[in-house]
């Protein structure tokens, strides 16, 4: 039977440390909805939405209360909107018609965010994936809780330079739109290269077309337990380390994989991933940055950064592997700017570049991630950016993401706030020197060869 | 079966555990196990206990037990047995 230090401990990491389940997402095939009438269409997503999800929230809670870990999201996902709205739109305006319905049910069914005005176009853009593109901006200002995101290349395609083009210019635009609340519309906005179907965690998620009608995914975190239970092994050698790292791992992720089937059962929705990431707050304590500090970095950013961050990336993934059959989306730690005081604090202190984020990227789960840089910076220096990061993830075979916010009317050593979970950032600098004759170009960059393993 | 781990945490002082022992009786919980321990200074206690046949639902059974908690200025929680189970046993 358990005994009181085990209750203990689980309880201090709750109350303590900030163990939290931090999404329960619902994921939402809208394939049933194609329509090519754009307001029955609207209507369909509508009704779809809000019946299959109206218990999400008051099973988040439930579960909540029963089993005393606080459930901090719940989401919906749906299938990728170029997809769904294929038939239906033929201009932007109307796709942003299916942003609003997507933000409606939203609100309807009391979730957090929404996932999925996406476009998977990895290696080619239909028309209805263009048009879907070029209404991000206007989608993601007259909505509150939709999120977007672009697939723009994969290990297996190489990546869709058209389109790492255009999205220097569509996330430029989207700060433009959003210019009067400091931007916020590119805080939901992330190009990826090879995303996964089942990614649970925002602004990132989507249905993938390789899913079922319904599914669940869990989200678990928590950095501040992993800190914690690093206190106890200061000073010892990297094999112990890791073992802490890896154990940790596997007592968080049982506990989503708990919550997982619980709200699987309830819902009558097959379970689908737990996806086991280290995922910072604001909230004092909830750092990756924390973390590396314990391991004995001065601050995040210091020479053995990239390497701290590889042995914590790998040892959370072996632990969460034993400790539930199917994990997946991004799975490892996350380093975003803005929702890590940690990390604010490293900036702030000029140990942590753009550059050094960059290389940190290679090593962790996704990417450049919640990152301030000044409103003047060129739509195709963004899209410079955009390349390297979805680069790394193409040589690379691991998802990579980039989510940048060009702050309108601010620039270097100027502060955003952003509220809430996604925190505030210092605006940092970016390298001045000019791209655009290589973004110009157009066309794809070829799968690497070691893609071909048929 | 339906185990339930109740945990208090607060000051110690005369009558805690009757208090809440009163309530389960009260609600037809039966107490499976008990056990105490004080850590910084501050009285922790566990109890296993079994609702299955408990007069309230769950919600209502964690809500009166956290007012008692309240009202003796210590913090009680009830928490399905599942969460200590999966995180420690394999």
């Amino acid at each position: 039977m358990i005994n009181i230090y085990e209750v203990l401990e689980t309880n201090d990491m709750i109350e303590k440390e900030n163990l939290d389940v931090r999404t329960i997402t619902l994921g939402i095939s809208l394939l049933s909805c194609i329509d090519s009438n754009l307001e029955s269409l609207n209507e369909k997503i509508y009704n779809r939405i809000t019946t299959v999800a109206k218990d999400l929230v008051p099973t988040g809670k439930a579960i909540e209360k029963e089993f005393g870990i606080p459930v901090v999201n719940k989401r919906i996902s749906v299938t990728p909107a170029a997809i769904a709205g294929a038939s239906a739109c033929k201009t932007p305006e109307d796709f942003v018609t299916i942003a609003q319905t997507l933000d409606k049910a939203a609100k309807a069914t009391g979730v957090n965010f929404i996932g999925g005005y996406s476009a998977l176009v990895s290696k080619g853009m239909t028309e209805s994936d263009e048009l879907l593109i070029r209404s991000i901006p206007k989608a993601l200002a007259s909505t509150d809780f939709v999120c977007s995101s672009v697939n723009l290349g994969s290990t297996k395609t190489g990546l869709n330079m058209d389109v790492v083009k255009l999205m220097g210019e569509i996330v430029h635009d989207t700060a433009a739109e959003t210019a009067d609340r400091d931007s916020i519309g590119c805080a939901k906005l992330v190009v990826f290269c090879n995303a996964p179907d089942d990614n649970p965690f925002m602004a990132g998620a989507f249905h993938g077309v390789t899913e079922a009608d319904e599914i669940i995914n869990v989200g678990v975190s928590g950095p501040g337990v992993m800190r914690k239970a690093l206190e106890s092994v200061r000073g010892a050698d990297f094999g112990t380390l890791c073992e802490k790292v890896k154990k940790t791992a596997f007592k968080i992720t049982r506990v989503g994989q708990l919550v997982a089937r619980e709200a699987s059962k309830r819902m009558n929705v097959p379970f689908g991933i737990i996806d086991l990431s280290l995922a910072p707050t604001p909230a004092v304590g909830d750092s990756i940055a924390d973390i590396f500090e314990e391991m004995g970095l001065q601050r995040a950013g210091a020479p053995g950064t990239t390497a701290a961050l590889a042995l914590l990336n790998d040892q959370v993934k072996k632990g969460g592997i034993m400790a539930s059959s199917y994990v997946g989306g991004l799975s490892g730690a996350f380093i975003p700017v803005s929702e890590d005081q940690g990390m604010i604090n490293a900036v702030e202190d000029g140990a942590l570049t753009l550059e050094k984020l960059e290389a940190m990227t290679c090593v962790c789960s996704v990417g450049l991630d919640m990152i301030a840089i000044p409103g003047d910076t060129k739509p195709s220096t963004i899209s410079g950016i955009i390349a390297d990061e979805m680069a790394i993830g193409m040589i690379n075979q691991k998802t990579t993401a980039a989510r940048l916010i060009p702050v309108i009317g601010k620039g270097v050593g100027e502060t955003v706030e952003f509220g809430g979970l996604l925190g505030h950032a210092p605006v940092m600098p970016v390298n001045q020197f000019d791209c655009s004759g290589f973004i110009n170009r157009g066309g794809r960059i070829p799968a690497p060869v070691h893609s071909f393993k048929n | 079966m339906k185990k339930t781990v109740v945990t208090v945490v607060g000051k110690d002082s005369v009558g805690i555990i009757a208090k809440v022992c009163t309530y389960l009786a009260n609600n037809s919980v039966n107490i499976l196990d008990i056990s105490q321990t004080i850590v910084d200074g501050f009285f922790n206690m566990m109890m296993i206990v079994d609702v299955a046949v408990c007069s309230k639902d769950f919600e209502t059974f964690s809500h009166e037990l956290e007012q008692i908690g309240g009202e003796m200025n210590c913090i009680i929680k009830a928490q399905r047995e599942d969460i200590f189970d999966s995180m420690h046993r394999l």
